[in-house]
Parts: structure tokens; C-alpha cells; sequence
């Protein structure tokens, strides 16, 4: 073990560091939450100055246009774009961490070289068309219809939290093939451009008050066979490679950012005359360490994957208790807050609504990407190799 | 950047496992409890010519110490072994195994002083400093039921005297101590996390293994994550304890033990609760972790404790 960072990396760092501050100043201010065209135009023209510096796909293989950086040299891009308060991945995040990787890996030579380049020069935005009202956290029972018609699918069902739907080029959709075998081996995996006729998007508003997913109907969409990836009925494999691209990285910019929330409670509690309170320096230097411990986790994680090529169930290990750790956080700070807390905007000269807008963040945490009991789940069958649950259902 | 158990590493962390498991089963363990003399000083011997007490004084580092010592609390081996580990070389017979040393703690609520009657010196940290005490210079009243029968207790009345000064950094000796015993809540969170994990699959009820039931299982996983984040706090202060990681060493060092405080009563108290009735027998050993965590979260600091210190420890922007 040795936490230090190689000279290799240092170099990487004060190079991206000093590019970091030459381009920065040229950044836009960031548009409004709902403000989907501005803030498509924001998300992809940071992509674009970033593809000109060459630190577009930052883990992408070199061959496919990325930098092929090591998850090391991926840890030290996401802390100092957070550092100098760059802009995040925004909505480029399911083209650039999940639908990209997966043509990496699935896609014929053809559908890369038609749809990978324009992921990296930030000029197609993807969503996710994978969960459905009744395939959630079992997503393997989706439904949404593809019927063969000649070389085309044509598609008919629904698909929710189909994250920036209404400002998408493509959308990475999941697709039931066949009916007739076990749940997981007749969905197949689709391109599907989002401008074809039959596709109904209607914005799903969440409890923040934004409208960041939506909903999507297909009522007979047709999608050309060509824009298949990997074999019919074999999508499910084909979207659980997406997993393997996973580094240990997913959460390091929100984690710094949690990490920024914190000192920043304490201070308001220094402003507020409770830093004397014995139980609130407890309660935040009780989190704070648990930051930092989770921090070291994250390193972990990250050498995990250089070394094996996988995090596997330690990225769970680390979403249960950072997201536990989110809800914590958010109730001593709505304590603290007392009635600041009835409001997402500031009150006086404090930044109480990034607590408040925190504290919500946390109950989105805890479910997106696999709820904390789904992770307990994995971490209990995977890792300590308990029984499964008994199955309810012949799926 | 490499978080990642080098080979000697793993080496070291397999050899002392295998000589805990051979050495120390915990039924033989569990046979000496509420006896006078809960260390079998000919095993004491046994864990000094593994290179236990002198680990450090030897050349290996505090990421090698840290693997060992999760593995001797796995083990749930009794004795005080850090404090005899941290005098090795300091005082006679502490490297060889001939010296049992004890750690007296005199700044807590109580003085309460484990394994006095087996002790042949006592360590005291001092403002400033370290001092060796003799056993026979206290005043010590026997507790006739100790929390942890593994580690029996001795009240300590009066004022205590001065001791001897021991030379070298007490402030290095302290924290090493501090994450020692992080290390050693770390194997005692593990060891409880595999004793109810293997429980939950050999016991049935309503037909099946009660670790089929995501009530059940999901305790295992949370007792399973508290320990694998306290492990990594932990690698993570010996890091920068050793200089290898640009972490402040007083604040990793504190994580480190309040994280596997944590973990090790967190994984104790779920562990009985996993075993059901059974956890609440004297022959499960389920309780003998959760007492272990007990003794060893309180020394060298308590959660608590080292909660108000990383309170200390946070960047507070002054006011404007």
C-alpha cells in the first residue's frame, strides 16, 4: 500500500490543473435548472472544450478516441474539475459512463465508428431507456414490445426515469424480445434515435421541483434492425457490461461535494453559536470522519479496479454507506437549520438552501441506481454468500 | 497511488491468520475465562517469536502492523498486546515475550486497569511522555465480574505515582497505539461479521436458512460494510502514519478508531441479534466479540472521544 500519488500522476494532475485555469474563465455562467435547451448548450459545449484538450473519454480506450487514462489518473480529472468548480458531466453522463462504454464493448465496428465520435465532441446527448413502472429495482422483467417487422423493430411500451429524454439524440432502450423464456433472456438491446415518429415524452417532475427525467411512450416505434447491439435476446448481458466500466469512480465528485457540505455545516454552526453544543460537534465530526473514511474506500476501490479490472461489490459496499451517510448529514443539518429549513432558497446571508436542496439530494441517493436494500442484497449473496430469496414469481 | 496489500503484505496477514487459528482456537480461549490468569504466557511466548511485539522494532511498518493486528482481533486473542507491542524494545522483556505490559489510562471517568493480575509492567502516557509503572506500586482492587472475561479488570484506587520515564515518542507511541487498537476492532467487527454470516446459513427456520431473509441478511450486509470502511480508514492511517500518504496523521488516526469502534459494536451487538436466543448464551461466542469491542473501543479513545476530536480537527471558516 502506498497512497501517494506517482510522479505519472502528479504530471497528469498539474497539467489538467493548469489547463483547468486557462479555459475556465471562457466557461459560460451555468444556466438556470430548467432551462433544458441552455443547459444542453452548457453540458455539451464544456464536452467540446474538453475533446479539443484531449480529455474527452477520459477512460475510454485510446483506440475508440478516449484518453485511456488509469482509474488513478480518472480519480485526480474528477478532483480537480470539482476543485476548480468546472462544470460536471451533466447530461452527457449516459453517452460518456454508460451507453458509450457499452458500444465499446457490444457494438459492431460500423455502430462505433457512427456513434462513438459524437458522444466525445459532446454533439449527441444519450438517455436511458431501462426502468418501467412495473421493472424497477427487478428491471429484468421489462416489457416494452419489440415485434420484427422485415429489417425493422417496431416498438410499443413505456420507460420511466429517462433521465434529459426531452433534449436527447439517442436513447440506450431495453426492449422485451421474446415472452415465452425466463425473464432475462428475451430483452435485446436498441439505438434508438430520438427524433422517430411515436415517441411521446412527458417530463416527470421529482420532489426537488425539477424536471431533470420524464417518461416515454412508444406507440409502434420503428428501429432499424441495424441499430441493434449484440444479438436479439441477448440484451441483458449486453447492458450488464456497463457495469464492468465501472471504476470505482462513479461518486467521487459527489463526494467531494458532500465533503465541501460538511465543513460548510460546521461554519454555520460556528454562526450560529451552536459549535460549543457537545452533540453537534459530535453529530458533524462523526460524519466528517465517516467522509473520510469513505474517501479511503474510494481509493480502494479505485486500486481495486487497476488491479483486477473490476470494483464489483465494493462500489455497493460504498453506495450503502455513503448514501446512509447522505440521510445523516441532511438531518443534522435540517436540525441545525430549524426553520431555515422551510426554505430551498437562502435565508440571510448563509447558503442554507444547499442544505435543504442537500438534504432532499440524500432521499434521491438512497434509491437511484439500485435502492440500499437492493445493495444490501448484493453485498449479502455476492460478498457473504448468503441464500438468494426465495423466488414468489415462475419469472 | 496503490491501495492495494502488497505481496509481503498478504504474506504476513496469511501467516498470522493461520497461527491465530492454530494457536488460538477460541474454544481454548473461551477455557481460561474467569480464571486468574486468562493469558497462557506460554502462547504469549509464541505470539513474541512470530515477531508480534517486536513487529515495528524489527523494520516492518505500520501497514504491515496493521494487517497483523486486524488478524489477532479476529482471533478475539486476549491480552494486552498492543501495549506490549508498543514498549518492545523499551522495556525488558516486551520483544521476548517474558514482559506482559498493560496500558493504565488515567484520564477516563473511571481508572480501571485490564489485565493487572497477569502484568509484570504498566505503560501510562503522560504529559509529554511515557512512563513504565510497576503492577506492585498500585493500589489495586480485583473486579469479581468484568464486562469481558477475557479481559479481567482491577480498580485502580489513589493516586497513582510517578513512574519511570520511557525513553522514545510518546506522542508516535500513542498514535501507533490508537491505531492498533482501530486495527484490532477491525478483525474483532470481522471475525463477528463470519460468525453470524455462517450461522445464518446452517440455522433453519420456516424451512429455510434464516439468511435467506433479507431481514437477516440485510444486518450481515450492514455489519459487513461498517467493517470494510473501518478497514480502509484504517489502511489508510497506517499510510500516512508510515508517510506514505499525504494525509494529516492526528485526523486519519482518529478515523480510523472511531470507524472501527463503530464497526466492532455495530457488528457485535448485530452479530448476538443475528444468533437470536442462542446469541444471548454464554457458549455462542457472538457475545464475546461484542464484549471485545466494548474493551477496545474504550481504549485509546471511545467514539465519542474521537468524534469530538475530528470536531476539533474541521477546517471552521471563521466568521465573517
Amino acid at each position: 500500500m502506498d497512497l501517494r500519488y506517482t510522479e505519472a500522476e502528479q504530471e497528469f494532475r498539474h497539467e489538467l490543473r493548469s489547463w483547468l485555469q486557462s479555459v475556465l474563465p471562457d466557461v459560460p455562467a451555468e444556466p438556470g435548472p430548467n432551462d433544458w435547451a441552455a443547459r444542453r448548450e452548457y453540458d455539451t459545449g464544456w464536452q467540446k472544450m474538453l475533446y479539443e484538450a484531449g480529455y474527452a473519454g477520459i477512460n475510454w480506450p485510446r483506440e475508440y478516441g478516449g484518453r485511456g487514462a488509469t482509474p488513478t489518473e480518472h480519480l485526480i480529472f474528477l478532483e480537480e474539475t470539482e476543485q476548480a468548480k468546472a462544470p460536471y458531466v451533466g447530461m452527457n453522463f449516459v453517452g460518456l459512463l454508460h451507453a458509450g462504454p457499452t458500444l465499446v464493448v457490444e457494438a459492431s465496428d460500423e455502430q462505433k465508428a457512427a456513434r462513438l465520435p459524437g458522444i466525445l465532441k459532446g454533439d449527441d446527448v444519450w438517455c436511458q431507456g431501462f426502468s418501467e413502472p412495473g421493472a424497477g429495482s427487478d428491471l429484468a422483467a421489462l416489457g416494452c414490445k419489440a415485434v420484427r417487422d422485415g429489417d425493422q423493430y417496431v416498438v410499443s411500451g413505456q420507460k420511466i426515469w429517462t433521465s434529459f429524454a426531452h433534449v436527447a439524440d439517442y436513447c440506450e432502450l431495453l426492449v422485451r424480445t421474446d415472452s415465452d423464456v425466463a425473464k432475462h433472456r428475451g430483452i435485446t438491446w436498441l439505438i434508438l434515435p430520438m427524433d422517430s415518429p411515436g415517441i411521446d415524452i412527458r417530463p416527470l417532475r421529482t420532489m426537488e421541483g425539477q424536471i431533470e427525467f420524464a417518461e416515454m411512450y412508444l406507440d409502434e416505434v420503428r428501429i432499424p434492425v441495424d441499430n441493434r447491439v449484440g444479438d436479439e435476446n441477448d440484451g441483458w448481458r449486453v447492458a450488464m457490461t456497463t457495469l464492468s466500466f465501472e471504476r470505482g469512480t462513479a461518486f467521487v465528485s459527489e463526494m467531494l461535494q458532500t465533503m465541501e457540505l460538511c465543513r460548510d455545516l460546521a461554519t454555520f454552526a460556528e454562526r450560529l453559536g451552536r459549535w460549543d453544543d457537545h452533540g453537534v460537534r459530535r453529530d458533524i465530526g462523526r460524519i466528517a470522519a465517516e467522509l473520510d473514511a469513505l474517501w479511503a474506500l474510494t481509493k480502494r476501490n479505485i486500486s481495486e479496479a487497476t488491479r483486477t479490472g473490476l470494483v464489483g461489490a465494493g462500489g455497493s459496499v460504498f453506495k450503502l454507506a455513503y448514501t446512509d451517510l447522505r440521510h445523516r448529514l441532511g438531518e443534522v443539518a435540517l436540525h441545525l437549520l430549524d426553520r431555515a429549513s422551510l426554505s430551498q432558497d437562502d435565508i440571510g446571508d448563509l447558503a442554507t438552501g444547499d442544505h435543504v436542496q442537500g438534504r432532499i439530494h440524500g432521499l434521491k441517493m438512497s434509491i437511484a441506481a439500485g435502492t440500499t436494500q437492493v445493495q444490501k442484497n448484493i453485498i449479502a449473496e455476492r460478498l457473504l454468500g448468503l441464500p438468494k430469496e426465495p423466488k414468489w414469481t415462475s419469472g | 497511488m496503490d491501495f492495494w496489500l502488497s505481496d509481503d503484505e498478504r504474506d504476513l496477514q496469511e501467516g498470522i491468520r493461520s497461527f491465530v487459528e492454530g494457536r488460538f482456537p477460541l474454544e481454548e480461549i473461551a477455557e481460561r475465562e474467569e480464571t486468574e490468569a486468562v493469558i497462557d504466557l506460554d502462547r504469549w511466548r509464541e505470539i513474541a517469536e512470530m515477531g508480534v511485539f517486536s513487529l515495528r522494532v524489527d523494520g516492518f511498518d505500520n501497514r504491515s502492523a496493521v494487517v497483523a493486528f486486524e488478524e489477532l482481533g479476529r482471533g478475539l486473542v486476549p491480552g494486552p498486546i498492543v501495549a506490549t507491542h508498543l514498549t518492545a524494545g523499551l522495556i525488558d522483556g516486551a520483544s521476548e515475550g517474558s514482559a506482559v505490559v498493560t496500558l493504565l489510562e488515567t484520564d477516563a471517568t473511571a481508572t480501571v486497569l485490564d489485565h493487572a493480575g497477569q502484568a509484570t509492567d504498566v505503560l501510562r502516557f503522560v504529559e509529554g511522555g511515557a512512563e513504565r509503572l510497576d503492577p506492585g506500586s498500585l493500589s489495586l482492587a480485583a473486579i469479581d465480574r468484568p464486562l469481558d472475561t477475557l479481559t479481567p479488570v482491577w480498580r485502580v484506587d489513589g493516586d497513582v505515582e510517578s513512574g519511570t520515564e520511557i525513553a522514545g515518542d510518546a506522542d508516535a507511541m500513542r498514535l501507533a497505539g490508537t491505531l492498533l487498537t482501530a486495527a484490532q476492532l477491525v478483525g474483532v467487527a470481522a471475525g463477528a461479521v463470519e460468525l453470524a454470516t455462517a450461522y445464518a446459513k446452517e440455522r433453519e427456520q420456516f424451512g429455510r436458512p434464516i439468511g435467506a431473509f433479507q431481514a437477516v441478511k440485510h444486518l450481515l450486509a450492514e455489519m459487513y460494510t461498517k467493517t470494510d470502511v473501518a478497514r480502509s480508514a484504517v489502511y489508510a492511517a497506517a499510510c500516512a502514519l508510515d508517510g506514505a500518504a499525504d494525509d494529516d496523521v492526528d485526523r486519519a488516526v482518529s478515523v480510523a478508531k472511531l470507524m472501527a469502534g463503530e464497526a466492532a459494536l455495530f457488528g457485535g451487538k448485530t452479530g448476538i441479534q443475528v444468533h437470536g436466543g442462542m446469541g444471548f448464551t454464554w457458549e455462542v461466542h457472538a457475545q464475546r466479540f461484542w464484549k471485545r469491542a466494548v474493551s477496545l473501543d474504550a481504549t485509546f479513545g471511545t467514539v465519542d472521544h474521537h468524534s469530538m476530536r475530528m470536531a476539533e480537527m474541521i477546517d471552521v471558516r471563521s466568521g465573517a
